[in-house]
């Protein structure tokens, strides 16, 4: 090796535990890895206990993108047992999940994101009339005067003369690869602050249906809560109401300031719309039914593969075939029963710890072997990007005409061509349009809610395989979802009322999982090659094109479940 | 960034720079306050305290944990987070939300814990798998308990966030594969502050920070840790739907006639009665709600190895002292003897003599 190997461990403002390693020659990315180092074995745990209980466990592997595990669970479960869900339920399961993907899209933008692309201390530079000014130049959000941009300016100068730095300590200010003006990086810093005021108010829908956040509460068979216009214990028209005004609000901040705030930054940055690309392949299971999850035709995030980046033709994804989904362990720390070079699909998933790594403390994996405890999923044989890139490109290719619009309206206003959508900046371009169709569909469902309660469907819960004696004594099922970092599958075998085997591939394990037995790189290892890296000390564009993916380590890293293992239900009665 | 002066700044003079006078300065010490369960005669202190202290260095680490602890502490409603990161503490590692990755992440933790040794506070998210050498968890290619037992050594005191940090939580229910272990079976000789809960509510969070940097003690806590201002108190206890437990109105399965009336969840397996908590008072994010306010029964996510103690579904066997097949009566009297006083036990009286009358009511909304 000629280049110069750096290490980023921990990368910081993601969810989870994740180390880059890459090797850096001539001020270039040649090769890179990248490794989960923390897993906790939930599947394990879960194999025993009540599948109506599945939801709880596995909900605790992400309070990040919370309540998607839940979702994706009771999906399965409902899948296995042959159960549908009122429309009410449906709706409000719809509502809760544009409520986390608003959340979860800002949140990731303004605090885990946007300090790649915004320097801080170049906004004590700004001139706050001007900041004003273009505020008032690029959307109608009233936070917008002089004044307030110079009490934004003061706070964070008072902070930086106080000497204690906290969150903001150490970072990469100055570097060269940030490129806005003082104005712009000011008017990050302001939305920075009011997105973290915002976003606390937006999850107040999950709390209004699922009594708290994180980790709101769901149950197999629709919603724990009740409708019941007539009483002030169960969803009534004050917390409707409720619910109604966050999602105006919701859809202004997003119209108002994190689409605009995209606009304002993505023209500096154009050199990234070169950059992060990666692999060539896409993959959804699409999300947000509108006619019933059985329904895939009723989904307005379509279901599909692009391969190849042609945006002509979407192919056909069946999680349940035995030949598309399959996961390998080449490079992670499991051992199959039928060696290194095989791939199982989740229903016959096969997992057992085998630690082969340096004992910490130590300075480098060692690459050539295995390396993290992420396994290695491929559709078809195919490393697969997911995520809202691949979200809007599956959508764009099977012309869903909301997806179509407004990727060619962004495309036209920044007169650029479809093929910048393959990069860093894509990937970040497309986290935010999605969050734009999602507060207007939020609105939709929120209508249509109305609208079953009005024409008298009150029902939120279908009790009809509530009872574990009705159930057969096997099944099995799969629950798909959209999670916002991408494809989420749970595979559930049920047996004797019990959970027999339960697997999750989750998205990250797509795009963070480490190469294939035979070689092929995953999403963010393929992203990095070629990325420039201006100084090896700072390597600030490591984390940029990583962060574009919005990695979520906890849920990529906590397959553990010892074939042959059996764990007793444990009754305390 | 010029990391200029080792001058040390108040919150009062930090709110006088942003223009706060006096009056906002005392209405902002009453808040937090309020959230950090300091009754009202004490109110000088916390006045006092703001005005005088810098803002304390905190360390929170990130261990076996999904993250919803920072989550949570990211919803707080009073005081606001952005005023807690900018205003009251220096928040100088957190992986979830810091700047700076890599080493320069790791030099800001080091740089703290030298520059404060002995005055920064630890805050742990998550549980620490000890088996195997602790490779199930590694951050800069060291073990989460090589870490931890460097970070606690000289901290001044700990903050055990959510359930993960207390008991183990999720990865810790049985069979354990990674032996996840809690913070306070592994640190010894420091005090430490348990904030249980799947996650903790973001303002109980805040609430106990704020309680720590004003008094510069910690609050009163339980036996098993855990503050008495949040965790003195069962679900059951503060419930609201109470009255219909101690009438015998129950929810039988979700979406009923009962559930639409918002009766008691107890039949649905809800652990409100062996679980201390402050979710029925505090309610989460800003007030809104609670899980049993929103129909589903608590999960009793504060409580240790509530993970192992049976199906969720399956109701209780028994509640403080008396069997699960009591009647209504009997629960209701034998519940208002364990709670506190004459009051509960008033509500009861009343509520038995129209027992049958209820009875013959919750019949009639079955069939």
């Amino acid at each position: 090796m000629n280049g110069k190997r750096i290490v980023v461990d921990p990368v910081t403002r993601i969810e989870g535990h994740l180390r880059i390693e890459a090797e850096v020659e001539n001020g270039k990315i040649v090769d890179a890895w990248s490794a989960g180092t923390m897993v906790r074995g939930i599947e394990t745990i879960l194999k025993g206990r009540d599948p109506r209980d599945a939801w709880a466990l596995v909900g605790r592997v992400c309070g990040v993108c919370t309540s998607t595990h839940s979702l994706t669970s009771v999906r399965a479960v409902e899948d296995a047992l042959g159960i549908k869900v009122p429309p009410n339920a449906e709706l409000i399961r719809n509502l809760m999940f544009h409520t986390l993907y608003l959340q979860d899209h800002v949140v990731h933008f303004y605090h885990l994101h946007a300090l790649d692309w915004v320097d801080v201390v170049s906004a004590l530079k700004a001139d706050p009339n001007e900041v004003s000014r273009i505020q008032r130049s690029i959307s109608k959000w009233s936070k917008s005067s002089p004044g307030y941009f110079k009490d934004v300016q003061d706070r964070i100068k008072k902070f930086v003369a106080s000497g204690q730095l906290g969150i903001f300590a150490n970072g990469y200010w100055g570097h060269k690869a940030y490129k806005l003006p003082p104005e712009i990086n000011l008017l990050g810093v302001a939305h920075y602050l009011e997105a973290l005021e915002w976003q606390k108010e937006v999850v107040k829908i999950h709390t209004i249906f699922g009594g708290k956040h994180p980790h709101p509460n769901l149950v197999v068979g629709g919603m724990p809560c009740s409708i019941n216009l007539n009483e002030v214990n169960a969803i009534n028209m004050e917390r409707l109401n409720l619910v109604h005004k966050l999602l105006k609000e919701a859809q202004e901040f997003v119209s108002q300031v994190y689409i605009p705030d995209i606009m304002a930054v993505a023209p500096y940055y154009l050199d990234w719309a070169g950059i992060g690309g990666g692999l060539s392949n896409y993959l959804a299971y699409g999300d947000l039914p509108t006619g019933g999850y059985e329904d895939v035709k009723s989904f307005r995030l379509p279901r599909g593969a692009v391969l190849d980046r042609n945006l002509n033709e979407v192919q056909e994804v069946n999680a349940k075939d035995m030949d598309q989904i399959k996961e390998g362990i080449g490079h992670s720390w499991y051992e199959y029963s039928g060696g290194d070079d095989v791939t199982l699909h989740p229903f016959d998933g096969e997992t057992k710890f085998n630690y082969t790594g340096p004992k910490p403390p130590y300075e480098h994996l060692d690459v050539d072997k295995k390396y993290s405890w992420i396994k290695t999923p491929r559709w078809k044989g195919h490393a697969m990007e997911v995520g809202p890139l691949s979200r809007m490109l599956v959508g764009y290719a099977a012309k869903q005409p909301d997806i179509v619009g407004i990727v060619n309206d962004t495309l036209g206003a920044l007169k650029l061509p479809a093929t910048v959508l393959f990069s860093t900046l894509g990937r970040t371009a497309a986290r935010a349009l999605e969050s734009s169709l999602i507060s207007g569909w939020a609105l939709d469902d929120y209508q249509s809610l109305i609208n079953n309660i009005k024409n008298g469907d009150e029902r939120t819960f279908n009790p009809v395989s509530w009872e574990p004696s009705s159930w057969p004594s096997t099944a099995q099922g799969v629950g798909l979802t959209e999670a916002p970092r991408g494809a989420l599958a749970h595979f559930i075998k049920i047996k004797d009322q019990k959970i027999e085997n339960y697997q999750l591939v989750v998205p990250t394990t797509w795009n963070g999982s480490p190469r294939d037995a035979k070689g092929q790189r995953s999403a963010f290892e393929a992203s990095l090659i070629g990325t420039p890296v201006a100084d090896l000390e700072q390597p600030l564009e490591i984390i940029r094109t990583i962060h574009s993916f919005d990695p979520c380590l906890a849920c990529a890293v906590h397959l553990y479940s010892e074939k042959g293992e059996h764990v007793h239900q444990l009754n305390t009665f | 960034m010029d990391n200029k002066t080792n001058q040390k700044q108040t919150i009062w003079e930090l709110a006088q720079e942003k223009g706060y006078n006096r009056r906002d300065f005392l209405k902002f010490c009453g808040w937090i306050g309020a959230a950090a369960g300091i009754a009202s005669t004490q109110l000088g202190r916390v006045v006092y305290a703001l005005e005088n202290n810098p803002r304390p260095p905190l360390i929170w680490l990130h261990f076996q944990e999904c993250t919803c602890c920072s989550e949570s502490f990211i919803k707080s409603d009073h005081p606001l987070v952005a005023d807690v990161v900018l205003d009251l503490v220096s928040l100088d590692y957190t992986e979830t939300l810091q700047a700076a990755s890599g080493h320069q992440a790791e030099t800001a933790m080091k740089q703290t814990m030298e520059k404060y040794k002995g005055e920064y506070i630890l805050l742990v998210e998550g549980s620490i798998p000890t088996k195997d050498d602790g490779i199930h968890c590694c951050i800069g290619g060291r073990s989460a308990l090589q870490i931890l037992e460097e970070a606690a050594k000289d901290a001044k005191a700990i903050i055990a966030w959510g359930n993960c940090a207390f008991a183990g939580c999720v990865q810790a229910a049985k069979p354990n594969p990674t032996g996840a272990t809690p913070v306070r079976k592994l640190v010894h000789g420091k005090p430490i502050i348990n904030v249980p809960g799947c996650p903790p509510i973001a303002d109980v969070m805040a609430g106990v920070v704020v309680h720590l940097l004003t008094f510069g003690r910690i609050p009163e806590l339980d036996a098993q840790g855990r503050p008495k201002a949040f965790y003195g108190r069962r679900i059951h206890d503060t419930c609201y739907r109470r009255a219909n437990y101690d009438a015998g109105l129950f929810v039988e399965t979700f979406d009923d006639a009962n559930a639409k009336k918002g009766y008691c969840l107890y039949k649905m397996g809800c652990r409100g009665p062996v679980t201390y908590n402050a979710c029925a008072v505090t309610k989460w994010n800003g007030g809104v709600s609670f899980p049993i306010q929103s129909g589903h029964g608590c999960i009793g996510c504060s409580e240790a190895d509530f993970w192992d103690q049976g199906p969720l579904y399956q109701h209780l066997p028994e509640t403080a002292g008396f069997g699960i097949e009591a009647t209504a009566d009997k629960i209701g009297a034998a519940a208002a003897v364990a709670t506190v006083a004459g009051v509960a036990a008033h509500f009861v009286t009343a509520n038995l003599t129209k027992h049958g009358e209820i009875q013959d009511r919750v019949k009639g909304s079955k069939e």
